[in-house]
């Protein structure tokens, strides 16, 4: 046996195993994690995206994403994109400035950080001197004006962040040359706007935090005009001709400035409060936006009044007349608006207002009526509702496929037409070969069906399983609740929404056959749906089943939740997925394993306290099965159980206070070893001796049959294999357990032509007990070749060869500490390998998938894709159960991360690397979705000749050759996402 | 197949069917008679092929004694209020020639009583050192058997730091410790383990450099044949080597595993491979049974037959030949124990075995 535990040291399966497995972090789907900065590039029409844990992200067309990633994990407080460049400056909360370029490589674009800098102050200069507050990158692109908090504006040339000390425009300087008059208020702060002039790139405009404002000559060092307002300046707006300024103030006034030479204005030509007369929130910033119909576009964020709607996050538009404001679920972290590229150009004409809220990106559209909403090709929020489960299936055959599409339209009509207005860079991705879903169940009742194929995880048909239910909040009163001539005009805006009506209504498994269209999801509260595609919207009445799983055990009390009220009588559904059939779990304790036969129209649920075997052709309970353990106390009374909670809780907190004080100590550096661990404890009081000594163990203990919660279902498998003899195959149900028993059911499902007549039968053939008694996790046949039984209909669809009935089959059961492969129809243990034993690792995650050869076009092999405990992510092989290779993946202490991974059926996967986003991995050579894209700018050849201006040759479109070319990999610190994690390079 | 039976100073020789033993009970009576102590309640051992002197009290010893004796089947027997339990054991017979002579002449031996334990096949080893040859005498590799759900392992682990000799001189390491034992747990009624022993393997695999958590899944992971290395917090109880004074274990001439560095050699005997090999199956039938190896081309129900077999003969308490450690049932015995610790390797080669 331990010969095969060995690494073989097979040349041939070596070479073998380097074309077919290869591991490569390749994507991140779904929205930043912390937003802390947003840039835009008209030019390169390219959005940019800062995060708190200093990550920025490019995205442009769909499919052009960059990410990139500074050496320090400082937030990203700014980010500006040269004009016209393949450049961009970021400023990190730390004060320091960082360049990064696109450059061309290889045929497709990289970004990278070119330079570093942090601005210095002459010695004895407090900190705040040099803290820089607005950054102005001047359309020359070789000057970067820096304001601070000092109210002196700095300027370093770039690419080498030179600073030009000379050049500097102290906040003295300013003072001297203003007129007599204007020089007795204290009005130098710090700078709060500077802005360059929309036509004369000499002028430049410097608004000081006390309400002044200066426009500053800059070759002749003079200024040129002077404004002052009486309230404390927020920011400032330099209308596109250059002759109005808007200044927005921290008491929600906004005040136009004429930009005029024939006299100082002491007054400004308009002031206002949109939202008085009560007092009123800062306005943080302004735009003034002309038109070529002539009537301008206010768009300015805050100044809602503050007693009423202070705690709201508003953006308000105003124009012709017509004033919305946009009412966003979460902060805003700041906004632009898309407007005429051209410099030249003589009216903005803004298409498109693009905000960036702390959880979510929202584009609104405001060349249409109503300015709706436009739908994000990308960056969708995944976390609009917490996500519960997910599910992934690939291939999905394109009548599906088109199917859903369709029924999601129905429920996007809400959104503008307008195409995604974001569009710069090229995407050389190849189409994606298949199409893939994933599906995310939520903690709002809803399942979400994203378009999992490319890089962009789109969001194609959202399901909802509220309408079943009667819940206390009818969602729909809310809406209308809002009435139409309300001050201020809010508009809600976004589809965040972590609010839960109820948490029983968390989908916690989901189950998609994509050949029938059948769709099974399960819920907290013990609730099964099967659902049905339908392409019209239909009134129909739910089947509404109890199926008891405690039977016949006695004298219990359900202490949990209390199930869920199902509506009577027909409900509306709109068209898409239709819940047919309910059955709701006695107890209503959380499902924790689903399994869906299309073929044989069955379906299969366990609890922590059984599981049952539904027909929904028929719509009858099969049979139900009791898996509990008389003992097992703690799973009866459900989770809300208060003893236990109360006990568990001040466990913890004890625990807590322990672990505080060892690491305390720990950190404490005098003293021996061997004093830190028992000598100062000792002089300690005694009361706190014990408790203080008491470190973090763990106990030894062979697992027992008494354990709580053994009878957890954890997996369940159908079958049609060899269970009683090997003469006759038959439909088979399989259902594995936290205490490490396997139950398997021989079914008899009538022929097709009888199925609404006779009844499915099921018997109990065998009980297996696996004497480690760890958790069973994946139950599989493998036919007489060796290989996975196909899914159901998958044969009937010409898509998988039919399985071989022939030769014995094989049962594979994959606990959380062992694999083991037994013979069938006698079980006796052929093979095994003890992951566990070895490694100290725990199996967490386990799914068959195929890999195929990145050389031989037709080779490929079945295997199993292992996530464990620690974050590894092995492929152990079939049926010989060798393990083949072993990534690192995934943090060991990031708990959610490791819970939410799914494998694909081609060994990719995907897990949440916080609320809001999915990591893509792919462990394939041949399946790998990654972005590969080309960000190009003609004036970078104009500016910079050696730069950009490289030879535009048609790229590869190999995906696995010279991505990461250029030993660049060896750079230290340069995380690029193409670049990490490649084990190919030789 | 012949008999030489000793009792006191008499001998009686006399043959048995070798095919045919028959019970013990009818053994026990043979005895007595050809003795002619026909009332005298007395405890029957033998020599078997290594010397060591095993007891006969029931069928299943009984018939391994007639079925290894070669040529002849040597038989001591002692009156049961005069017997010397402490002569039983490994070894006994050859390494020390004075237990033979307790045994021929008891009267010698009288010297302090005796704590009246009961029999080694009333025992199933619980514990057991192994591999003293082959370990640093600073560590110890300690075997617990645990069947059933009788009584627990009984142990907490921690985190902990230790100091090691490296190639840069003392360096401190972070280490796994024996934090608590519970009262009437396996490692506590073993004497073997202690608090703040530092675990360097378990079951041959080592935890250097592996999370507090993942040594408690490994160790769980292999409760039901737990092997651990530990290098004791108190090392005073170390086994000492080469001390020709101590017929101790220590001694080996085994060849084959002085070339070879420990840490390849995980001390894990054939039969652990199959050690949790025996998952239970119930058939619709409702009979549990043991799943076997697989063994292919064989019919179902003569498989069945072995099976059952196996799994009768371990209810009974069936020692297998070469696990032959006591347990050590009054406390404090630790030095003791140690010294009378068969080593397993030793015994399976045959003939390599020293005489001091």
């Amino acid at each position: 046996m331990r010969r095969f535990l060995r690494p073989g040291h097979d040349p041939v399966r070596e070479r073998l195993k380097r074309d077919l497995f290869q591991f490569n972090k390749t994507v991140e789907h779904g929205f930043p994690h912390q937003p802390s900065a947003l840039g835009y590039s008209p030019s390169l029409r390219i959005l940019a995206i800062g995060t708190r844990s200093g990550a920025i992200k490019l995205y442009g067309a769909p499919g052009v994403e960059f990410m990139g990633l500074h050496r320090e994990n400082n937030a990203v407080t700014q980010i500006h994109l040269l004009p016209g460049q393949c450049q961009l400056v970021t400023l990190l909360d730390d004060n320091s400035l960082h360049l990064w370029s696109l450059k061309v490589k290889g045929g497709a674009s990289e970004l990278q950080e070119d330079e570093s800098f942090t601005l210095r102050g002459p010695p004895g200069a407090a900190p705040s001197a040099t803290q820089i507050t607005v950054v102005l990158p001047h359309s020359l692109c070789e000057l970067l004006y820096l304001g601070t908090e000092s109210g002196n504006v700095f300027v370093v040339q770039l690419p080498a962040f030179r600073a030009l000390e000379d050049r500097t425009i102290s906040s003295d300087a300013v003072l001297q040359r203003l007129p007599e008059e204007a020089r007795h208020r204290r009005v130098f702060e710090m700078v709060e706007a500077l802005q360059e002039h929309p036509r004369d790139p000499n002028q430049i405009l410097i608004g000081y935090s006390r309400g002044l404002v200066v426009i500053w000559d800059l070759q002749g060092s003079r200024v040129l005009y002077h404004f002052l307002s009486s309230q404390q300046l927020e920011n400032i707006w330099w209308q596109r001709d250059g002759r109005l300024l808007v200044s927005c103030h921290s008491d929600g006034s906004y005040c136009q400035w004429p930009v005029s030479s024939d006299a100082q204005q002491p007054e400004p030509l308009r002031s206002l409060v949109p939202y008085g007369p009560f007092p009123c929130k800062a306005i943080t910033k302004i735009l003034w936006l002309t038109t070529r119909q002539g009537l301008p576009f206010t768009i300015f964020q805050g100044g809602m009044p503050r007693a009423s709607y202070g705690d709201r996050h508003c953006i308000s538009v105003i124009h012709d007349g017509q004033q919305t404001a946009f009412d966003f679920t979460s902060r805003v972290i700041d906004f632009t608006v898309l407007t005429e590229a051209d410099p030249a150009a003589a009216f903005d004409d803004p298409y498109a207002l693009v905000v960036l809220a702390e959880e979510e990106l929202v584009v609104i559209d405001l060349q249409t009526a109503g300015w709706p909403p436009v739908q994000l090709p990308y960056l969708a929020s995944l976390h609009c509702s917490a996500i519960t489960c997910s599910h992934h299936v690939s291939n999905i055959p394109l009548k599906l496929w088109e199917r859903i599409i369709a029924a999601g339209s129905q429920q996007n009509a809400h959104f503008s037409t307008m195409e995604w207005p974001i569009d710069g860079g090229t995407s050389l991705t190849p189409a994606p070969p298949q199409r893939d879903l994933l599906l995310t169940g939520h903690e709002d009742g809803t399942v979400r069906f994203w378009d999992a194929s490319g890089v962009c995880l789109r969001l194609l048909y959202k399901l909802s399983t509220v309408r079943v239910f009667l819940t206390d909040t009818d969602p729909n009163e809310n809406l209308s609740a809002q009435g139409e001539d309300e001050w201020p005009p809010l508009r809600k805006v976004g589809s965040f929404d972590p609010y839960s009506d109820d948490p029983r209504l968390g989908i916690q498994k989901i189950f998609l056959c994509k050949y029938s269209g059948y769709l099974a999801v399960a819920g907290t509260a013990g609730q099964v749906l099967v659902l049905e595609l339908n392409d019209e919207a239909a009134e129909q009445a739910v089947e509404q089943v109890e199926a008891d799983l405690l039977q016949d055990q006695e004298g219990y009390r359900w202490k949990g939740h209390e199930r869920l009220a199902a509506r009577s009588g027909p409900v509306r559904f709109e068209p898409g997925f239709q819940p047919f059939v309910l059955v709701q779990c006695q107890p209503p304790a959380v499902v924790t394993s689903l399994a869906l036969h299309s073929e044989w129209r069955l379906v299969a649920f366990g609890t922590s306290h059984g599981f049952g075997l539904f027909d929904h052709q028929q719509r009858r309970q099969v049979f139900v099965k009791c898996t509990l353990h008389p003992s097992d106390q703690l799973a009866l009374e459900g989770p809300l159980s208060r003893v236990k909670s109360l006990k568990k809780s001040l466990r913890q907190s004890f625990r807590r206070m322990r672990r505080s004080r060892v690491s305390s100590r720990k950190r404490r550096p005098a003293g021996t070893p061997g004093e830190v661990q028992e000598g100062s404890a000792k002089t300690e009081r005694p009361g706190l001796q014990n408790m203080e000594l008491a470190p973090v163990q763990r106990k030894i203990e062979a697992r027992s049959a008494e354990d709580s919660f053994t009878g957890f279902v954890r997996t369940l498998y159908f079958a049609d294999t060899y269970l009683r003899d090997s003469s006759r195959h038959c439909p088979s149900l399989w259902a594995g357990t936290n205490g490490g028993t396997i139950y398997a059911f021989s079914l008899r499902v009538p022929p097709a032509e009888r199925r609404m007549d006779e009844p499915v039968r099921a018997e109990q053939a065998k009980e297996i007990q696996l004497m480690h008694r760890a958790p069973v996790v994946g139950i599989l046949v493998l036919d007489g070749h060796s290989v996975p039984l196909p899914e159901p209909l998958e044969v009937a669809h010409d898509l998988s060869k039919s399985p071989d009935m022939q030769g014995s089959h094989q049962l594979l059961v994959v606990s959380e500490e062992q694999f083991k492969v037994f013979t069938l129809p006698k079980v006796s243990a052929k093979l095994k390998l003890k992951l566990t034993a070895l490694e100290g690792s725990r199996v967490r995650r386990v799914s068959v998938a195929h890999f195929g050869s990145r050389r031989a076009e037709d080779y490929g092999e079945h295997h199993l894709a292992v996530l464990t405990n620690l974050g590894d992510i092995q492929v152990v092989s079939l049926p010989l159960l060798k393990p083949q290779v072993r990534y690192s993946c995934i943090r060991r202490e990031d708990v959610s991360g490791i819970a939410s991974c799914v494998f694909t059926k081609y060994g990719q996967g995907f897990y949440l690397i916080s609320p809001s986003e999915f990591e893509r991995f792919s462990l394939s050579t041949k399946w790998l979705v990654e972005p590969r894209c080309l960000v190009d700018s003609a004036e970078t050849k104009n500016h910079r000749p050696g730069n950009g201006a490289g030879p535009k040759k048609v790229p590869s479109r190999a995906r696995n050759s010279g991505t990461q070319s250029d030993g660049e990999e060896k750079q230290p610190g340069l995380v690029m996402e193409r670049a990490l994690l490649s084990d190919e390079t030789e | 197949m012949e008999v030489k039976s000793k009792f006191g100073a008499e001998f009686r020789r006399f043959s048995l069917e070798r095919s045919k033993p028959g019970k013990f009970e009818e053994f026990y009576g043979l005895l007595q008679h050809v003795h002619k102590i026909p009332n005298v309640d007395v405890l029957v051992g033998y020599a078997d092929i290594h010397g060591d002197l095993l007891p006969i009290n029931n069928d299943d010893n009984y018939h391994k004694a007639v079925s290894t004796a070669n040529p002849l089947l040597r038989i001591f027997i002692q009156k049961k209020e005069e017997a010397d339990y402490s002569a039983f054991g490994t070894d006994t017979l050859i390494k020390k020639k004075n237990v033979l002579t307790n045994v021929l002449r008891p009267d010698n031996h009288r010297k302090k009583p005796h704590i009246v334990i009961s029999m080694p096949q009333d025992f199933r080893p619980v514990s057991s050192i192994i591999d003293v040859d082959i370990l640093p005498e600073t560590h110890r590799r300690v075997r617990l058997y645990k069947y059933g759900t009788e009584k627990p392992l009984g142990f907490y682990i921690r985190d902990g730091s230790s100091v090691r000799v490296t190639p840069h001189g003392l360096e401190k390491v972070p280490g796994i410790f024996i934090s608590r034992l519970v009262p009437g747990g396996l490692a506590q009624s073993t004497g073997l383990l202690a608090v703040n022993d530092e675990v360097l393997e378990v079951n041959g695999i080592e935890v250097s450099g592996k999370s507090l958590d993942q040594v408690t899944d490994m160790m769980i992971a292999n409760s039901r044949n737990l092997i651990i290395t530990v290098r004791p917090a108190n090392q005073r109880n170390n086994v000492v080597r080469n001390s020709r004074t101590s017929g101790s274990s220590g001694q080996s001439t085994d060849n084959s595993l002085l070339g070879s560095p420990q840490h390849i050699e995980p001390s894990c005997e054939p039969e652990d491979e199959d050690s949790d090999e025996d998952d239970i199956i119930i058939e619709d039938n409702g009979v549990p049974q043991q799943i076997p190896k697989a063994v292919p081309n064989t019919e179902s129900l003569e498989s069945l037959t072995q099976i059952e077999l196996s799994f009768e003969s371990g209810q009974n308490g069936f020692i297998p030949s070469n696990e032959v450690s006591l347990a050590p049932i009054a406390s404090g015995s630790n030095t003791e124990f140690e010294t009378h610790a068969p080593d397993q390797k030793l015994l399976e080669e045959d003939g390599t075995i020293i005489t001091l």
